[in-house]
């Protein structure tokens, strides 16, 4: 039965499936528990589970991850609230350091399954240290896997596939799309569902390919029906798994479009994006009629909210980019 | 406070003066009572652990100086406080080691050979936590104190909590993770959520060449008070009060009566590692003053005068500790190198994509190499 959710109901009610499937699921974060989060993608949840399955953590994200090591180790699968994506750099050394090696230096023998959830990206008004896109610091990380879903159906399967993991996983919510409604089947069994690191193509074209992921996805699918209008088909590819990267469909798509151009949030100095035209040029040289091209924020720190419309890139400066390619 | 002197009369628990004097209880300032009540072979138990562990830790520097190990830290001087401490532990309690801790780690029954491919550098020190119930070596100053109180939580989840036989949690650090957010963040953590755990400090006065007085304005244990649990100094030369005091706080954690900070007041007799160099930081009379205060020593002196060894049991217990250390040598010379292909295995648990590609690259990368002239 496919229900109309908005992306934040579908991460909460996925979360809540993930809590009656497993007594060892906990959540543990900043005002997860009465409050219901922040943005309340745990409302209800302390309620119905109790205190010691969704756990108000001190303020302090070094301890939440740190702690979560520590009850994983113990057998319990935690999923890790970071209250904003400027936040998470406190817990930065319990992540890299510890979570991320815990595997490879034990040669197997420890798992840490623990989900840190962020909400991230920019594009509500916030002030600073609240609209960051801190992916490319966890994606060049082995050890971390790295997804960010774009929509309430992923967001609803992409949160308990996550929980499910044997790995620890980086969870990034696009903030600014979590009260964006759409269709999700709760019938469907998660491990039916598209697969945690496979990408998606959302909109099938021929003229460009187009890459993003999170909250860029909904600019790329509204650039790609602006440009139908123009005459110009633009094939988007939601990443959706930012590490592993699974970019199967994306060199398919390049050696079909000759064209290509990256979207995201983040600076483009030493961004995903950067990896991202690396490969596709490796893979798809003889096919590209322009470079890659990145359609992203600007290498300065996020700006102050009245000129975040400027920062962001938009459908517009998608459009510029596609431009740019055919122009080359 | 003295740079390595003595820490203030009355805020020291020791059951052994460094004479080899037996104490016969301490009360602390809580009203716990201390008590060396050990029978004699225990007592005899204890001085051949801390000469076994002595002679191993002397055994792994005299292999990293003959360079079959990379670098090795060093417990000299501490023995008595990772023998008390890590005797105290039940089976069922869950130990979170710095990567000093072999004493400890000797005292769990666990194989000596276990943490020395890491400092052979063959592995990383890998093992599985549960199954020793004495996690992996954390080389990050003070990292494991969160880890062992998330351990902790969840010992009181599983409701392990509340009887004589409940599970306790002890993690270790040293003067310098103090200064650690990580370590007061646990405090803080284990406070709050009344953690089963035991956090040992080991001030052996020194982080690599900080003095402690770099590190704190008051004595270290006094710092459990602003976080709401008891702290206690023991001397950590001393392996009966710190048996003692190991024990009551264990079964003050398993009962589920919360945290205690035990600071274990003693020297690092050595060098921080083998690549350091503790003669440009600290002066020789303030070893020599530390060497009267021997662990071992005091533990001979008291099994002698109260006539509870005799000569032949010390002969035999060095004889043992020697056929360890030789044991100990033999297989770690043994340790074969590991394969260069193992770089890429476990790094996640099921593979990944762009690992598995780098890694069959790397293979026909090498296999271009066979049969060449190089």
């Amino acid at each position: 039965m496919a229900e109309k959710l908005t992306l934040g109901k579908a991460l909460n009610t996925g979360l809540r499936r993930a809590l009656e499937r497993d007594p060892k699921v906990i959540i543990m974060g900043e005002d997860v528990g009465k409050l219901g989060g922040v943005f309340r993608i745990t409302d209800g949840l302390q309620k119905d589970f109790g205190d010691d399955r969704v756990i108000d953590t001190p303020l302090a994200e070094s301890g939440i991850i740190g702690t979560a090591i520590g009850l994983a180790i113990r057998g319990y699968r935690p999923i890790c609230e970071i209250q904003f994506d400027g936040f998470v750099y406190p817990a930065y050394d319990q992540i890299v350091s510890q979570v991320a090696k815990m595997h490879y230096r034990s040669q197997g023998k420890v798992r840490l399954p623990i989900v840190i959830r962020i909400p991230f990206g920019g594009g509500i008004g916030a002030v600073e240290h609240h609209s960051e896109s801190p992916e490319a610091y966890f994606a060049h990380t082995a050890g971390l896997k790295v997804v960010a879903c774009s929509n309430p159906e992923d967001a609803y399967f992409m949160i308990q596939q996550a929980v499910e993991s044997d790995d620890p996983i980086v969870f990034l919510e696009p903030k600014r799309r979590y009260w964006e409604k759409g269709d999700v089947d709760l019938d469907l069994d998660p491990a039916s569902a598209h697969p945690l690191h496979a990408s998606r193509t959302v909109r099938p074209g021929n003229d460009v390919t187009v890459l993003a992921y999170g909250p860029m996805v909904r600019t790329a699918l509204d650039a790609a029906a602006a440009a139908e209008e123009d005459g110009r088909s633009l094939e988007v590819i939601d990443l959706r798994s930012l590490s592993p990267l699974d970019l199967g469909p994306a060199y398919e798509s390049v050696r079909r479009t000759g064209r290509c151009v990256v979207v995201h949030e983040a600076p483009s100095n030493v961004g995903l994006g950067a990896e991202l035209a690396a490969r596709i040029t490796e893979e798809c040289f003889y096919s590209l009629e322009s470079p890659v091209l990145r359609v992203t924020g600007f290498d300065t720190p996020y700006p102050a909210a009245r000129v975040e419309e400027e920062y962001l890139p938009d459908l517009d400066r998608v459009l510029d980019a596609v431009d740019r390619s055919f122009g080359w | 406070m003295a740079k390595g002197g003595s820490p203030p009369d009355g805020e020291l628990v020791q059951l052994l003066t460094p004479e080899g004097e037996r104490i016969e209880s301490v009360t602390g300032s809580d009203g716990t009572v201390y008590r060396a009540d050990f029978t004699d072979d225990e007592y005899r138990g204890l001085y051949r652990d801390l000469v076994i562990v002595r002679k191993l830790d002397a055994e792994a520097t005299a292999l990293q100086r003959q360079g079959e190990l990379g670098i090795w830290a060093s417990l000299l001087g501490q023995e008595a406080a990772q023998v008390g401490s890590g005797r105290a532990l039940r089976t069922q309690d869950m130990a979170f080691p710095t990567y000093r801790e072999h004493g400890v780690l000797y005292c769990r029954g666990i194989d000596p050979i276990m943490p020395l491919g890491l400092f052979r550098g063959v592995d990383q020190g890998g093992w599985d936590p549960n199954e020793f119930k004495f996690n992996m070596y954390t080389i990050v100053i003070g990292a494991q104190t969160l880890h062992a109180t998330g351990y902790a939580m969840g010992v009181t989840m599983d409701g392990k909590t509340g009887t004589d036989d409940g599970e306790a949690v002890i993690a270790y650090f040293g003067d310098g993770a103090t200064s650690q957010g990580d370590v007061n963040e646990a405090f803080i953590w284990a406070g709050v959520f009344n953690a089963p755990l035991v956090f040992f400090c080991q001030n052996n006065q020194y982080a690599i060449s900080e003095p402690l007085e770099r590190q704190t304005r008051i004595p270290l244990y006094r710092r459990a008070a602003g976080f709401g649990f008891p702290g206690i100094r023991v001397d950590g030369n001393d392996v009966l009060a710190s048996y003692a005091v190991t024990r009551a706080a264990l079964d003050h954690a398993r009962l589920g009566q919360g945290p205690t900070l035990i600071e274990a007041y003693t020297y690092r007799m050595g060098a921080h590692t083998t690549s350091d160099d503790p003669t440009r930081y600290r002066i020789a009379s303030e070893v020599e003053a530390w060497q009267a205060k021997d662990p071992i020593l005091r533990v001979r002196a008291f099994l002698e005068k109260q006539q509870i060894a005799d000569a032949a049991f010390f002969t035999e217990v060095d004889e043992q500790a020697k056929r360890e250390a030789v044991h100990l040598r033999e297989r770690v010379l043994e340790m074969p190198d590991p394969q260069p292909t193992t770089i890429f295995d476990n790094v996640y648990a099921h593979g990944s994509p762009l690992v598995d590609k780098q890694r069959a690259g790397f293979n026909e990368y090498q296999a271009s190499f066979e049969g060449s002239a190089h």
